[in-house]
Order: structure tokens, then C-alpha cells, then sequence
């Protein structure tokens, strides 16, 4: 297959051949129908409501997994591309495909789903509850799924409700405020984004005179420097108040920590990575030279999350809000991974955005264990859970182990890709960001220390602290053993990950340097370039993406030896 | 038969994949048994290898064994395999060894104890930890081992989690760890900027085309992340907090292997070290200045563990002086007879403590030695093994040390010199209070207190020698720690046997010394003399009184107030600023900047409409105006 410029790998891809069964469809489809059908049910059946929420939520883990079988690794571009025109007069479309970036988030979602109502139900009108999750994950799947923009901005928004709802319905004591807060937050940031949606259609349209919603087409949008720069932010403010990003976190502790368990689950764990996700889906992919530009803006927000929510997180004297600011910190890892621009570091970010939805949502569906023992997430409260209930005490020491990047366990594998891409291009952003292992180090072993070390106190409570009953343990077996897998062997995620990044990577270094001779290169020369110089021609040269200089690869790899060889 | 070399690490790893589950229902003394069978397997595979590998020629005996891609991505790939050379197998043999006799002396130690199997399950886990460190092929997987052995020993130093002592101890180790593996971490980034690879073989063939100063900014961050795991000035204190655990813990993990790996690492990297000589020095230096730290510290200590922690300080001192010095030969001599002999006399302690129905103020014991005549005459090979006393194995190992760092500058030597002493000195205090002397405890006495592993002789205070199980590793060790130092005996190339079987790793790095015969017989005896000196003070001092405050000076008691200095500066002023910084700027600044726009939205919409909407659609107007306008400005931009 020869293309014309590397771009096209990214914006193309193939529409693959024709699936039988319209699986991304139906990965969308199916939550959705659910919901309604729920909706239908009588309120008093509880246990039909649940096994429908349930049946459905496995189902779409069926079809993702059906998904995973299908998809061709080694392959960069849209996979499984489905595409009905739906408002064709606006150039509006139902187009869904998924690549190496959204593969392992759509598993993700479809794994946590069902485990959140499994684990966190709601007692109080399951009805509505079952039906709030199950619209939101179709929301979920629907934005990860999504090539059309404005299909994407829809099931992105439409997140919004039923989050609010559980919140302001199912929450604890701050509950309505907190809900506002979030809804009015993120709404306005996404504001920004529709604006910049509707100003790239119509310059798009001005140059070509297509109206299209298309992101692999609006890929080759001729901006200019500025307004670039303008429509990046637009978007960027929906991602980072989503993310959140710092500074733009404040309504994250407040809405982690009211919402019910299965809220909290799913916003951590699925919802942020709708930011993380737009980020390299659409900013990296429409506006390469301006995320070239602002790149260490990014980078420094990115770095002072990890370190600021390691320090917040440690005073903080609520189980549930430390994980929202130690959740900051882990963010910010993924910024700095998805805006360092090299393939490992981008690989890693896309590694670690799943790894983190599956132990903060560990932790949170722990933490809910707590809080129904003993009804509070106050750390001075609690005291001394490891005797009496040693298996919840050796899981959670699992997760937190995970979350603090221990090697073995999922948290470093993503950590350590994303700060040794990182120091390939920005060095310094990543020491400071390495010293970010520490803080939460610290943190979390005081946390842990001060809920489950000690005497328990037993005569405070009336009752003592219950061991994690079967039920509990099932929920949580998945993701343990997705914790240890994804540990020890990355290696199949890896592999289906990182073509797609490399072709994100290679656009967004045409865009910095558009004079490298692309045309008519077979893609095999094309992806080789993509990569940095192989040890037999550069022997250790690291590639740096340098915004001013136009020369080509090959000057920057040989100064570059030039110079150290200078320096020893 | 080399590739039989998987089994050593997997072997420990299956005991832990049995205990983890069944450990409670195979309960106790099963699942020790269970434990020391894994690690004993282990240890007679290392045998088989080791020996296979000794019967191929010193050229090519090198090997390595890949598993599987561990994560991969472009150019960045690390495996899981492993690398089988001299060196990787000196260090198996003697973890698993030791492993071994410790796990043998758990099963009669923790008796009593209600987590006998955790204790056996951490413990296995544990030892595959600091296997896969040793015997990596590459640095990434040791930083894998390098942070389990980490992780198990939070979870063991922290074993007694109820006592709130033990689960600082065990936090405090796990962060002043971590301070070093940042460290560690950074050092890893640097190495694969310079030389595109993880996998010692090739980034140490890699590292002429890396510059001087990247060579010794990798091995300083290398070092940094040694110095929190070997215990080196400044990273120092957890270790002496770490004594809360179970004391066959304190002998196997905080003494003769976990602690060793920073010294590891060190020779490990010896290529690097060799073309980083500035780093070199940096490192001999803090070594000889922790050498010293530590021994003066130990002189003035009560906690008859603590007096062995601070030993160990010291003692890892010692090795960190010899890797920087270029003695790697010496510094692996040292760790090995140092863990025979601390091993020996962490355990003889622990015996000690079972005896005195868990006290372990020495000032409260005297004249153990006719009660307890196994662990008397052991602790005895133990202090003179450490002390330096001839023929015992420490007098060859520090001796080879200190000849070593003589070559490097004569100032170093004196450092060590001085230590040599203390240590000879401390060590002696501490036998004289234990074992000799008269009684300061009275026969019978009912301990109060409550037993943290719950002693099952209620009937007073008897001490005795213990069971099988803890004498039969008193009495191996001992022998090892007498005999050990023949291993590598100077004086004639032939005795070098130490020497010669790690030529292929460290060989060319080595600092070449160039003593005459006579030279080294006038260090020998040098040697001798500091420790006979050293030994004789103790006996003039201590053999009649337990009271000498003139000789425990409280800044020795505190241990220089180092670790108080550090809690108070770092540790107290980074809380002020979290706290801080959560309460002003991120309540105040951050937060009070987002509800200060929404208050000025409402605000401006009651003022602008008042409409009594909600204020959803108050925001919708702003943002609608603000939108428009940018809309505008974009197309215009656009347009022009």
C-alpha cells in the first residue's frame, strides 16, 4: 500500500473489510437499548432491573472482547470503521471506528461497568440508578468510538447527565453542590470546544467546500498559526476540565468525593480518561504544530499536577478526596506522556490511562467497603482494619502498590515508559515528575498506615471491622488479576497500542517539520523514519522534536553525535 | 546444567504462589517447612550451576537466558532474563545459603507467633525478590527486585503492625527507599538516552561513545539509589528503625542480603565506575564517612539490635568505601563474610531475646554465656569475626578492604582504620554486657508486657538455649564466619580464589595494588593489632560494670542527630507546606478562583436579567456572549 504523506496513515486509515456484524455499532447500541428497556421494567421487580443492568453491561464486555479478536494488530489506522450518514446535509455522520488508542479504553469501560454494578450498586431506587450507568456507558463507548466530531461531542456531553444525576441523587451530604459543580464546570469548559468544532468545520469547508464532521478529513485543514493555536485551546479546555488537569481540578475532590461508590468508580476511572482521550485523539490529531507550540505549557501543568496532588493528597483527612488528589497526580503523568510526543511516551500514556481506570477504581470500590462497615471515609477515624480483615487489607495493599508504581504491578509499566519517553525530549520536566514516585510513596503509606496499621479500636465501633465477604472479593478478583496481568506481561497491550501512537507521532512531527520528503514512500520507509535513528546508523542519538528547526531528522542525529562526542 | 538457572528464582516464587493461598491452612510449622524446602531447592540449584559454571573456561563464563519481551516499545525494549556469570552466582549462592538457615531458624523463632505463615509467605517472597535483583540480565528488571525486596521489607519490618513503632519503621524504609529510587529511576532514563539499551552486556559495551559527565551523572543517580537501600549517609536512619521487625528479618533482609544490594549494584556497574572516576570517588568517601558514622554510633547504644543495626551501617560502609576505591574483589569478600558473621550474630541476638522473654536493653542482661553455651560461643566467633580478630574471616575480608582503599589515599585508610577499632570495641561492649559479668536480671522474674509474638513460657525468666531449629544455623554460620576469610587469602595469586573467580566480571576494572609480600604482612599485622586493641578496651571497660555514661554520649546514642536533624527539616517543614498549600492555595487561590467566577456569573446575571432562573441558564448567557465573540474573532483570524 503506498500512501501519498505519512498523515494519511492517521487520518485515512482503512474502512477494513466489511464486518458481518456491526460490532462498534452495537458496543454503543446495546448499554442504550438496555437502558431503555430498564426504563420499562416495573420499579418493584429489583431483581430484574439489576440482572437486565447486569446481563447488559456483560454483554458489551462480550462484544468488546469479540472486538480485541478482531482487531489486526500491527496496524495504525480506524479498524471496523462503520459509517452511516445521518444528517447528510451537515455532513454529519455516524462514524465509528477504533484504533490502538481506543481499543484498550473501550475494554476498560466495558470491564468496569459491569464491576461497578456488581460492586457498588445502588440500594435506593435501583431503577433509575441502573439506568443512569447504563446510558453513561454508552456515552463512554460512544466517545471512544466516535470519528465523527460532532457524534463525538454529543456522547461526550451527553456523559454529563446521568454523572450529575447519580451524584445529585445517590451522593453523600454535599451531594447537590458538588453535582452543580461538576455540571457547570465541565459544561462550560466543553462550550469552548463546540465553538472550536463549528470554527474547523467552516474553515474546512471554506477550503474545500465539503461540510464534513469527519476527523480523519479535517486532519488536512490548512490553519494558520494562530488560529491553530485558538481552536487547540477550545478544545483543550473541554479535555483539561475533564481530565482534570491543573489547575482545573477543583470540582474532581468535591465530585469523587460525594458521588456514590459506582459514581465515583466510573468518573475516576472511565470519565477522566474522556479528557486524556480527547487530548491525543483530537488535539494531537487535528492541531499537531500547535501541541508542538504549547507543548511545555502542557508539560508543566502536567508535572505540577503530579506534584502538587501528591502533596494535597497527603494531608488530606478523607479516604475519598485523597484519591481524587492522588487521581491529579496520576493525570498529570498521562499530560506530560501524551504531550512529551515520543512514541514511548505516548504508548505508556495510552497504557496508563487503562491502568489507572482499573486500580483508582479498585480503590474507590475498597474504599466503598470501608464505608460500609463503618460509615464514615475519615482517615483519623479509622484505625487498625488489617486485624480483623486481613484479605481486604492484603488487596488493598495490592492496588495501592499498583497505584504507587511498583514494578510487577501495572502502575509502573506505563509510569516508566511515559518518564523515559519524556526525558528523550524534555528532561527536565521529567526529573521533577520522577520525584512525583516519591511523593506518593509517602502518601499513600501514611494513609494506609493510619486506616489499617495500628490496634483497631474496637469499642469506638459497635461492631468489628467485617472481613471482605465472597461477593466483595468476586467483584474485585477482575481487577487484581488485571492489576498483576498487565504487570508481568504488557507486552499484547503494547503491541496493539503502539502502532496507532506512532502514527499520532509521526503527524505531529510533519507538522514540526514539514520539510521532511514524505511523497510516494512506501509506508514501511515511512514508519521507519517514525521511529528514532536504529542503533546501526545513529548508534545512541535520541530524537528531539525541535519546533524551530526544519532540518531533517538525519542533521539532528548526527550534530547531536557530534556533540558528545565533543563533550567525552 | 546452566540453564537449570530459572529454577533459582522460581523455585522461591512458588513457595510464595503456595503459601499465598494456602499458607494459613497449612499452618504452622507446615508452611515454614514448606518455605525453607523452596529456598533450599533454590539454594542446591545455585550449587549445580555454580558448579557447571566453574567447569567452563573463566572466558566464557557468561551466559544469559531470556524469557520474554517484559514491555517494548520502538527502540525501548526490556526483557525478563536472566544472566548467569560469576558475580550473579557468588551472590545466589550465598542468598540462598543464608536464606536457607534463616528460614530454618524462622520455623523455631516464630513458633508462637499467630502469622507464622504470612511470616513464611513475605519471607519467600522476599528471597525471589533479591534473586531476580542479583540475577537479572538487565537494569530494569533489577529494578524490578531492587523494589520488591523493597516492598517485602515494608511488610515484614512492619510485620507487628498493631505496634505503632513497627508501622513507622516500616513506612519510614519504604519512603527513604524510594527517595533513592527516584534516583534509580533517573539513572535508568540516562542510560537509555546515551545507549539505547537496558541489558548490561550491551550498554556497558556501549559506553565508550558516552561522555564523561553522562557516565558520571549515571553512576552518582545509580549510587543515590544505593545509598537508600545500603543504608549510606544520609539515607541512613530507616535501618536502625527497621529493627522493630522479626529479628530473623533483621538478619536476613537487614543485614546480609537486602541492604548488600546497593553494594551489588556498585560492582554491578564496575565499567561504568571504571571510566567515572570522579563518581568513584564520591562513593569511597561517603563510604568511609557511614564506616565511620555508623561505629561510633553503635558504641552508645542500649537496644542490643540496635547496636548490630548501626554495625551494619558500618559495615556497608566499608563495602561502599571498597567499590569506590575500585576493590570490587574486596567488597563482595566483605559482604559475604559479613553476612555469615551479622547473620550470626542477628540471630544469636534473637536467640538472646527469646532467652530474656523479649528484652533486649543489654544493660538489663550479663552472664548469659554459662546459660546459653551455644549462642555464647557463637556470638563469640561472631565478635571476632566482625572485630577482625586473625585467623577469623573478617580479619581478611576488612583487611582487604582497608589495603585496598591505602592504595587509593592514605586518608581513607585512616577513616577505616579508626572504624576498625570502634568496631572491635562496640562489638566487645556488647558481649561483655550480654554474656559476661554478673546478672542484671534476676532468675524467675515474671515479664510483664505483652508478648508481640506471644512466648509460650509464662513461667518466669529461664534463659536457655534455644531449639534445634535456631542452633543448628548459630552453629553453620559460626563456621562460616571462622572459616569464611579462606575464601581469598592474600599473599600468593594462587590463594585468591575470590579474585580469580570474578576476574571476568570485575577483572578489568579492578584497582591494581601494588604491595610487596612484605607490605602485605606489614598490613596484616597492622590489622591485627587494631583489632586486638580493640577487643582488649572492651574487656578492660566493660567486663566489670554495665555503667560507663562517659562512653555513651547522648550524639552517639542519637547517632549524630541525623535522623532527628532530617525529621525535623525535611520531614516537619514539607507536612507545614502541604498543609499549606492544600488549606490556602488550593481552598483559597484555586478553588475560591472557580467559585469566585461563579459567584460573579450569578452576580452579574441577577444584575443584568433579574430573571429568578437557575443558574444553569445564567451561565449559558455568559458563556453564549463569551463564545460568540470568539467565534467572530476565529473566523476573521481564519479568514485573513
Amino acid at each position: 500500500m503506498n500512501v501519498s504523506a505519512a498523515g494519511q496513515l492517521l487520518t485515512t486509515g482503512i474502512t477494513s473489510s466489511q464486518q458481518a456484524f456491526p460490532f462498534l455499532t452495537a458496543l454503543v447500541l446495546l448499554p442504550a437499548g438496555a437502558a431503555i428497556l430498564v426504563m420499562l421494567l416495573p420499579r418493584r421487580s429489583r431483581w430484574a432491573i439489576r440482572a437486565a443492568g447486569m446481563a447488559a453491561s456483560l454483554g458489551v464486555l462480550g462484544i468488546a472482547a469479540a472486538v480485541l479478536d478482531q482487531f489486526q494488530a500491527g496496524f495504525g489506522g480506524y479498524q471496523m470503521v462503520s459509517e452511516h450518514p445521518w444528517i447528510a446535509p451537515l455532513g454529519i455522520s455516524w462514524t465509528l471506528g477504533v484504533d490502538g488508542i481506543s481499543l484498550f479504553l473501550v475494554l476498560m469501560t466495558a470491564v468496569l461497568f459491569p464491576v461497578a454494578l456488581a460492586g457498588a450498586t445502588a440500594k435506593e431506587n435501583p431503577k433509575s440508578f441502573t439506568v443512569w450507568v447504563l446510558l453513561l456507558e454508552a456515552g463512554c463507548l460512544g466517545s471512544f468510538l466516535s470519528i465523527d466530531l460532532l457524534v463525538f461531542f454529543l456522547f461526550f456531553e451527553a456523559t454529563l447527565v446521568p454523572v450529575y444525576f447519580i451524584i445529585a441523587g445517590w451522593g453523600h451530604e454535599r451531594r447537590g453542590y458538588a453535582a452543580t459543580k461538576f455540571f457547570i464546570y465541565t459544561f462550560a469548559a466543553s462550550a469552548f470546544m463546540l465553538v472550536g468544532i463549528l470554527a474547523l468545520v467552516s474553515i474546512h469547508q471554506g477550503q474545500t467546500g465539503v461540510t464534513t464532521f469527519d476527523i480523519r478529513r479535517l486532519a488536512s485543514t490548512h490553519l494558520s498559526g494562530t488560529a491553530e493555536v485558538v481552536l487547540f485551546l477550545s478544545f483543550t479546555a473541554a479535555f483539561a476540565v475533564k481530565a482534570p488537569v491543573f489547575p482545573f481540578h477543583t470540582w474532581s475532590p468535591d465530585a469523587y468525593g460525594e458521588s456514590p461508590a459506582a459514581g465515583s468508580v466510573l468518573l475516576a476511572g472511565v470519565m477522566a480518561k474522556l479528557g486524556t482521550y480527547g487530548i491525543i485523539r483530537f488535539d494531537l490529531g487535528l492541531f499537531p504544530h500547535a501541541v508542538v507550540v504549547l507543548a511545555p505549557l502542557l508539560l508543566t501543568l502536567g508535572v505540577v499536577g503530579i506534584i502538587y496532588g501528591g502533596i494535597v493528597a497527603a494531608v488530606q483527612r478523607d479516604l475519598k478526596r485523597l484519591v481524587a488528589f492522588s487521581s491529579l497526580a496520576h493525570l498529570g503523568f498521562i499530560v506530560v506522556g501524551l504531550f512529551a510526543l515520543t512514541g514511548e511516551s505516548l504508548s505508556g500514556a495510552v497504557l496508563q490511562m487503562v491502568n489507572h481506570g482499573i486500580y483508582t477504581a479498585a480503590l474507590f470500590l475498597l474504599i466503598a467497603m470501608i464505608y460500609r462497615r463503618r460509615g464514615t471515609f475519615a482517615i483519623p477515624k479509622l484505625r487498625g482494619l488489617q486485624s480483623s480483615a486481613p484479605v481486604l487489607a492484603a488487596v488493598f495493599t495490592v492496588v495501592m502498590l499498583a497505584s504507587i508504581g511498583v514494578p510487577g504491578l501495572n502502575g509502573f509499566v506505563g509510569e516508566f515508559l511515559i518518564l523515559s519517553g519524556t526525558f528523550l525530549t524534555h528532561r527536565w520536566w521529567a526529573v521533577v515528575a520522577t520525584g512525583g514516585v516519591v511523593v506518593a510513596a509517602a502518601y499513600f503509606l501514611w494513609a494506609y498506615q493510619r486506616v489499617f496499621h495500628g490496634r483497631a479500636d474496637n469499642a469506638a465501633a459497635e461492631e468489628p471491622f467485617a472481613e471482605m465477604t465472597w461477593r466483595e472479593g468476586l467483584v474485585m478478583a477482575p481487577l487484581v488479576l488485571l492489576i498483576v496481568a498487565l504487570g508481568v506481561y504488557p507486552q499484547p497491550v503494547l503491541e496493539r497500542i503502539t502502532p496507532s501512537v506512532d502514527a499520532v507521532v509521526l503527524h505531529v512531527e510533519q507538522a514540526a517539520h514539514p520539510t521532511i520528503p514524505l511523497a510516494g514512500q512506501p509506508v514501511e520507509a515511512v514508519l521507519a523514519r517514525a521511529e528514532r535513528p536504529t542503533v546501526a546508523t545513529h548508534p545512541f542519538a535520541a530524537a528531539r522534536l525541535d519546533v524551530s528547526s526544519t532540518t531533517p531528522r538525519r542533521g539532528d542525529a548526527t550534530s547531536a553525535n557530534q556533540r558528545k562526542g565533543a563533550a567525552s | 546444567m546452566i540453564h537449570a538457572a530459572f529454577l533459582i528464582p522460581i523455585l522461591p516464587l512458588a513457595g510464595f504462589a503456595i503459601l499465598f493461598p494456602l499458607g494459613r491452612r497449612l499452618g504452622n510449622p507446615l508452611a515454614g517447612w514448606i518455605a525453607t524446602a523452596m529456598v533450599t531447592a533454590s539454594f542446591v540449584v545455585t550449587v549445580i550451576v555454580f558448579v557447571a559454571l566453574f567447569q567452563h573456561a573463566p572466558a566464557h563464563r557468561e551466559f544469559t537466558q531470556s524469557w520474554f519481551t517484559w514491555f517494548g516499545v520502538g527502540r525501548l525494549r526490556v526483557g525478563a532474563g536472566l544472566l548467569v556469570d560469576p558475580l550473579s552466582m557468588t551472590m545466589a549462592a550465598f542468598i540462598t545459603g543464608v536464606s536457607s538457615l534463616i528460614h530454618l531458624y524462622s520455623i523455631g523463632y516464630m513458633r508462637h507467633d499467630e502469622q507464622f505463615p504470612k511470616f513464611f509467605t513475605y519471607l519467600n517472597l522476599f528471597v525471589f525478590a533479591m534473586l531476580m535483583l542479583v540475577l537479572a540480565d538487565n537494569f530494569v528488571l533489577s529494578f524490578f527486585g531492587w523494589e520488591g525486596v523493597g516492598v517485602c521489607s515494608y511488610f515484614l519490618i512492619a510485620f507487628w503492625f498493631e505496634r505503632d513503632d513497627a508501622a513507622s519503621a516500616g513506612k519510614k524504609a519504604m519512603i527513604f527507599n524510594r527517595i533513592g529510587d527516584a534516583g534509580f529511576l533517573l539513572a535508568l532514563f540516562l542510560i537509555f538516552e546515551r545507549t539505547g539499551s537496558f541489558e548490561y552486556t550491551t550498554v556497558f559495551a556501549r559506553l565508550g561513545h558516552v561522555g564523561t559527565p553522562s557516565l558520571v551523572a549515571i553512576a552518582l543517580l545509580l549510587f543515590l539509589g544505593a545509598v537508600g537501600k545500603s543504608a549510606q549517609i544520609p539515607l541512613f536512619p530507616w535501618l536502625a528503625d527497621a529493627m522493630t521487625g522479626p529479628t530473623p528479618v533483621s538478619a536476613l533482609i537487614h543485614a546480609a542480603t537486602m541492604v548488600t544490594a546497593g553494594v551489588y549494584l556498585m560492582c554491578r556497574i564496575n565499567p561504568i565506575l571504571h571510566l567515572a572516576p570522579d563518581a568513584a570517588h564520591v562513593i569511597a568517601w561517603v563510604g568511609a564517612v557511614t564506616a565511620f558514622v555508623g561505629a561510633t554510633s553503635a558504641c552508645a547504644q542500649n537496644d542490643i539490635k540496635k547496636v548490630l543495626a548501626y554495625s551494619t551501617v558500618s559495615q556497608l560502609g566499608y563495602m561502599m568505601l571498597a567499590a569506590g576505591s575500585g576493590a570490587y574483589v574486596a567488597a563482595i569478600f566483605l559482604m559475604l563474610t559479613h553476612a555469615f558473621y551479622k547473620a550470626l550474630l542477628f540471630l544469636g541476638s534473637g536467640s538472646v531475646i527469646h532467652a530474656m522473654e523479649e528484652d533486649q536493653d543489654i544493660k538489663n542482661m550479663g552472664g548469659l554465656a554459662k546459660l546459653m553455651p551455644i549462642t555464647g560461643i557463637t556470638f563469640l566467633i561472631g565478635w571476632f569475626s566482625i572485630a577482625g580478630v586473625p585467623p577469623f574471616s573478617g580479619f581478611w575480608s576488612k583487611g582487604d578492604v582497608l589495603e585496598n582503599a591505602w592504595a587509593v589515599t592514605p586518608a581513607l585508610w585512616v577513616i577505616g582504620a579508626v572504624s576498625a577499632f570502634l568496631t572491635a570495641y562496640y562489638m566487645g561492649r556488647e558481649y561483655f554486657l550480654v554474656f559476661m559479668g554478673e546478672r542484671r536480671w534476676t532468675e524467675g522474674r515474671q515479664v510483664a508486657g505483652v508478648h508481640d509474638h506471644g512466648s509460650a513460657a509464662h513461667d518466669g525468666l529461664h534463659p536457655h538455649d534455644p531449639s534445634w531449629h535456631m542452633s543448628l544455623p548459630l552453629v553453620v554460620l559460626a563456621t562460616l564466619a571462622a572459616l569464611g576469610g579462606f575464601i581469598n587469602l592474600p599473599f600468593h595469586p594462587n590463594f585468591v580464589f575470590l579474585e580469580r573467580w570474578l576476574d571476568p566480571v570485575v577483572g578489568a576494572n579492578l584497582l591494581t595494588t601494588h604491595f610487596s609480600v612484605g607490605q602485605q604482612w606489614l598490613f596484616a599485622v597492622v590489622d591485627a593489632a587494631i583489632a586486638l586493641t580493640g577487643v582488649a578496651v572492651a574487656a578492660t571497660v566493660w567486663r566489670a560494670t554495665a555503667e560507663r555514661p562517659a562512653l555513651e554520649p547522648r550524639f552517639l546514642f542519637m547517632a549524630w542527630f541525623i535522623d532527628r536533624g532530617e525529621d525535623r527539616l525535611v520531614a516537619r517543614t514539607s507536612t507545614a507546606l502541604a498543609n499549606f498549600t492544600a488549606t490556602v492555595v488550593e481552598s483559597r487561590v484555586i478553588d475560591g478562583a472557580v467559585n469566585g467566577v461563579a459567584s460573579l456569573t450569578r452576580w452579574s446575571g441577577e444584575r443584568l436579567r433579574r430573571v429568578q432562573s437557575g443558574y444553569v441558564r445564567n451561565y449559558a448567557l455568559g458563556l453564549v456572549a463569551g463564545l460568540v465573540v470568539l467565534v467572530a474573532y476565529v473566523l476573521v483570524r481564519a479568514g485573513s
